[in-house]
């Protein structure tokens, strides 16, 4: 085959998306999803290779040692990375592709300009390219030093806020416009990129800790239109593809966070809502709070059938998750039935709580979502929940003036025991009290996650029959 | 029809398949999810290697496009080494 005919170049481009869809495909299970991710590995290397032997591509040096460095840093941090950083580490690698576009652009646009292939179509695909990717890299790195602790990640809100933005938007829609009357004018698209990267910033302040997770999907978003809008300026449908593939993947997920957490993507968007030092707003303890001895626990869970444990984002943060997986070993070997309920924000960004109890072993099929197990409760012996509260709070089904009214819940409060594990009466993220801990058959386990939970397992062994 | 207009046909049925390969993606991958959507997106890297790799460009230009093939090539390797990390401890009950 002639390796100068275009379209020997457009059908690897094909392979390649081909693979890369069924990659996303794979991920329907975690049986196949190694797979899959290996058939887009396999995309990738052959989309690269195809076009460093692109005819246009005759200069090598900078092209392999761009592809060493990376390859290099990227490995390594991906090797080291802790799981609880992942959604820091994704937010990171977001920024990434937003600049990287924006990069692309301007190389694009200079390249145009010596050969002299300039339409005005490719002026308004440049500047969209570049002010997607612009937008993408700030809000990355607000989201990322929010989610890693650098910045507060308290909303942060001032009068005239969306006057500014809508002003900063028209200004970069000003300076589009020029540049597209007068390709000439570079420095109405470099201003209108400086515009793009100042907006980046503002569109995330004002989003607080909680929300974040929408916050990451919805960057996600943006990076995959980033890379579409790159594939409009070089004219090649595999970009085009696979932005559209990452960009309605990472939309689908804002909007399952978002119905989650019964929030309106706008209210969400507009931001500030859920910093992370939400006053404690809470009840006093013992206003009917009954509070369990883990000796109590542990005979409960041991003389039980069925129990179900709800872990939330405190467990990770207390590092409790081996002792939660040796805890769940030790009464499976007593033949208790043990299943782990996730609610869907649970965690930093979705799925986020999978990945955690998967790294500290405990099976996928004893995991389960919200929609899978909620009707289980009802049946189950006892419901221990470890560093969640929201999620589980009644009030979102009963109590119309709560703030949490609406959102979908764990309905553990169903078990015929109820214990939850907390280090204090704090509330949590939305600072509402949780109306569970005032139930009959809920009890209160006060006390670091890791520690309860360790000796939860000494008792229960201890007593071995 | 003009490039562009093929590739806004291109552009909107992959969204259509995006959509419908997404929803098949068990709650449970979600983060593997975003990971490997963060390694593919990376696929700008064929648009920097195009940047990178012409002659007659400046310095300038060529460091513009060593920077987005690496920052990009951070996103690749990263994205799928992280991503193969956390689907190797998905594991079944023994």
């Amino acid at each position: 085959m002639n390796a100068l005919n275009p379209d020997f170049f457009a059908f690897v481009y094909l392979i390649a998306t081909i693979l890369f869809i069924l990659g996303l495909k794979g991920l329907a299970s975690p049986r196949t999803a190694l797979r899959g991710n290996l058939f887009a590995m396999i995309g990738m290397t052959i989309a690269v290779i195809a076009t460093v032997s692109h005819p246009d591509v005759t200069h090598y040096t900078w092209i392999l040692a761009g592809l060493a460095a990376g390859a290099l840093i990227g490995t390594v941090v991906a090797l080291k990375i802790e799981m609880t950083s992942m959604p820091e580490l994704v937010a990171a690698l977001h920024s990434f592709v937003g600049l990287s576009a924006v990069l692309v652009a301007a190389g694009t646009y200079y390249d145009h300009m010596q050969t002299g292939h300039m339409d005005t179509l490719l002026l308004y695909e440049l500047a969209a390219g570049s002010f997607i990717g612009a937008v993408t890299f700030t809000g990355s790195i607000v989201a990322w030093g929010k989610l890693k602790g650098t910045f507060s990640g308290n909303p942060l809100v001032f009068k005239g806020q969306h006057l500014l933005n809508l002003l900063l938007s028209l200004a970069m829609i000003g300076c589009a416009a020029a540049f597209i009357m007068d390709y000439t004018n570079f420095a109405a698209f470099l201003i209108m990129t400086a515009i793009a990267f100042a907006l980046g910033v503002m569109l995330v302040v004002p989003i607080g800790g909680a929300d974040m997770p929408v916050v990451v999907s919805m960057l996600n978003s943006y990076s995959g239109w980033a890379a579409a809008a790159t594939g409009f300026t070089l004219n090649n449908n595999l970009l085009i593809t696979t932005g559209a593939l990452v960009g309605s993947s990472g939309a689908i997920l804002s909007y399952i966070m978002c119905k989650a957490m019964n929030r309106g993507f706008f209210s969400v968007i507009l931001g500030g809502f859920g910093g992370e030092a939400t006053v404690a707003a809470a009840a006093q303890p013992g206003k009917g709070v009954k509070s369990a001895a883990t000796e109590d626990v542990a005979f409960m869970l041991e003389n039980s059938s069925k129990v179900i444990i709800v872990p939330g984002y405190g467990m990770a943060v207390a590092q409790a998750q081996h002792a939660t997986k040796e805890l769940y070993e030790t009464l499976t070997e007593k033949g208790v039935s043990v299943k782990f309920a996730i609610h869907p924000v649970a965690g930093r960004m979705p799925g986020h709580m999978n990945v955690l109890l998967a790294e500290s072993e405990i099976p996928y099929d004893s995991v389960f979502e919200m929609d899978e197990i909620n009707a289980e409760f009802s049946t189950c012996d006892v419901a221990l929940i470890v560093g969640a509260n929201d999620v589980v709070n009644p009030d979102a089904k009963t109590n119309k003036a709560s703030p949490l009214y609406g959102m979908p819940i764990l309905e553990a409060y169903k078990a015929k025991q109820v214990f939850v594990n907390k280090r204090s009466m704090k509330a949590g993220y939305a600072g509402v009290d949780n109306a569970l801990f005032y139930y009959p058959n809920c009890s209160l386990v006060f006390g670091d996650a890791k520690g309860v939970i360790e000796q939860l397992v000494n008792q229960v062994k201890g007593t071995g029959h | 029809m003009s490039p562009t207009m093929i590739g806004i046909y291109v552009f909107v049925l992959s969204c259509f398949v995006g959509y419908h390969v997404i929803w098949g993606v068990t709650p449970a991958l979600h983060t593997p999810l975003m990971a490997v959507t963060n390694a593919i997106s990376a696929i700008v890297v064929i648009g920097a290697i195009l940047v990178a790799g012409k002659t007659d460009l400046p310095l300038s230009m060529q460091l513009v496009g060593f920077f987005a093939v690496m920052l990009a090539s951070i996103n690749i390797f990263g994205g799928f080494v992280v991503t193969n990390r956390m689907l190797a401890m998905f594991k079944k009950k023994k």
